[in-house]
């Protein structure tokens, strides 16, 4: 428990880049995969096609590629976040870290809009059909109709995405980002004796962070049902 | 209901409002609409009846182009149909259209319902729309039920609050398909009283129905459809009591036997 403890300040802001990686890429994504997703059932076919290749070219590349892409790739094609540089206290947002948000992201995007996709699929098309018939145009039947009814049909699936992506924020400890999984491999290194103890409390962590994610997703979805 | 509120329909009562000219359209295969040809003058109520399958329901819908045609033109008010975008959008907002599954919007209140349209189409501003809502929910009696959600009404509220929605657009015409067939027998009548009231004070309409009652009462017109192709068009009278087409005879012979 040493190890912990010791460095708790260490931890505590290990896992504050993990919940920043995760929140910030969580909202990003979640605009970004409506969008693509509201694309994928527009009346413009160039706009249709655009995001499902978009969707299909994500979603069969490994995270770590997109993230490397990101990292590694992009900057030498004149693609960098240097620009970005925030402080506060101990955190650093940086140009890696932004990196891993847009690696993050870019791929959560894909997964957020088949979620959404399917929420759609899920509302009765005489529902658009009132919506076209009392006047709206394409934006409005997808703002004020369909998608609010999508988001309630797509909450289960949203919320495997979004845990999905709390865990896949590890990743960006192998690219720079000093965030939970960093950490804790630096305390195994430091504390060699103690790697189970290690272990076992950042996996805790985690198993909360989840959890707390889930209960919210059981909520909105109970609350959701009744309209 | 006062009748000034439902104006474009008293001005100019008997002029051509909507008119089709040999509108053809075909789905792959099938040719669901065969040379139509129909003209709904201002004011008059048109009911259209036919066998299931035989294109009423096709009929209705592109004259506010839910469905394109592959041939012909569609006119309304003078203006024919336009194609996309907004000017589309527009003319849906003259078009009032109720479907035979309601079709309320499942996440919004009754009163959202009948708002939303004014507000984000017209513009309206939220308290006049809510007002003037709340008023034409009271001329259909669900006026108590405004803060409710619509899975929370019976089928025939509804039914009446989906009326009320379309009419908060202020529609030159109202296209009613089969308003009453989802309906369990003791509220059609609550819904037909709705509709035979905004006939009397001239709202332009075109109703799919097989409400035998309701064409006599409230039609100046009935079409009868076969196939996709107008077979026979007659008032109500004489429709029913005399049908000239055979299959208009056979179709009457099986609906009147139950
Ligand atoms: N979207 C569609 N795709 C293919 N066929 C359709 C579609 N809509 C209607 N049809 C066909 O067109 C014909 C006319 O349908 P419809 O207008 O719904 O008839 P009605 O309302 O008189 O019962 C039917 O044979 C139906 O199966
Ligand atoms: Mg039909």
């Amino acid at each position: 428990m040493d190890a912990v403890l010791d460095n708790l300040d260490a931890v505590v802001r290990a896992f504050t880049y993990t919940l920043l990686l995760f929140l910030i890429s969580g909202v990003l994504s979640l605009v970004l995969g409506t969008a693509l997703a509201a694309l994928r059932v527009g009346p413009v076919s160039v706009l249709r096609l655009a995001a499902s290749a978009y969707v299909t070219i994500v979603r069969n590349t490994p995270l770590l590629i997109v993230l490397i892409f990101f990292r590694i790739a992009a900057p030498k094609i004149g693609l960098n976040f240097n620009f970005v540089d925030v402080q506060f206290g101990d955190i650093r947002l940086n140009n890696l870290f932004t990196a891993c948000v847009v690696g993050l992201t870019v791929y959560t995007a894909a997964f957020v809009c088949e979620a959404i996709r399917s929420g759609i699929n899920a509302v009765q098309l005489g529902q658009a059909e009132a919506a076209r018939a009392i006047g709206l145009p394409f934006a409005g039947v997808m703002r004020e109709v369909v998608l609010p009814q999508a988001f309630r049909a797509s909450v289960p699936p949203l919320a495997s995405v979004q845990i999905a992506l709390l865990k896949n924020t590890t990743v960006a400890g192998a690219l720079g980002v000093f965030e939970a999984f960093a950490r804790m491999r630096s305390l195994n290194n430091d504390y060699a004796t103690q790697r189970i103890e290690i272990f076992l409390v950042f996996a805790f962590v985690f198993v909360v962070l989840v959890e707390v994610l889930s209960f919210i997703a059981n909520r909105l979805e109970r609350r959701w049902r009744i309209a | 209901m006062t009748a000034q509120e439902s104006a474009p329909a008293s001005a100019g009562r008997g002029e051509p409002l909507v008119v089709l000219e040999d509108v053809q359209k075909h789905f792959g295969q099938l040719h669901a609409l065969k040379d139509i040809d129909l003209t709904v003058t201002r004011g008059e109520v048109v009911v259209v009846i036919g066998p299931s399958g035989s294109g009423k329901s096709t009929l209705c819908r592109t004259i506010n182009r839910l469905e394109t045609i592959d041939e012909g033109t569609i006119t309304l008010d003078g203006q024919p149909l336009p194609q996309e975008g907004k000017e589309l959008a527009a003319l849906r907002a003259e078009v009032g259209m109720v479907f035979q599954s309601f079709n309320l919007f499942a996440h919004k209140t009754i009163l959202e319902n009948v708002t939303l349209g004014p507000i984000k189409v017209r513009g309206m501003k939220k308290d006049a729309a809510e007002k003037k809502a709340r008023e034409l929910l009271d001329r259909v009696g669900v006026g108590h039920q405004a803060e409710k959600y619509p899975a929370q009404l019976s089928g025939g509220q509804q039914q009446r609050v989906a009326i009320a929605r379309a009419l908060a657009m202020e529609p030159k015409v109202m296209l009613f398909d089969e308003p009453t067939s989802a309906l369990d027998p003791e509220m059609i009548k609550e819904v037909l009283d709705v509709m035979v009231s905004l006939a009397e004070q001239g709202m332009t309409m075109v109703v799919v129905t097989h409400e035998m009652g309701f064409a006599r009462t409230a039609a100046d017109r009935v079409v009868f459809m076969a196939d996709g192709a107008i077979v026979e068009e007659n008032t109500p009278e004489e429709f029913f009591t005399n049908p000239s087409s055979d299959r208009a005879k056979d179709f009457l012979g099986k609906i009147l036997k139950h």
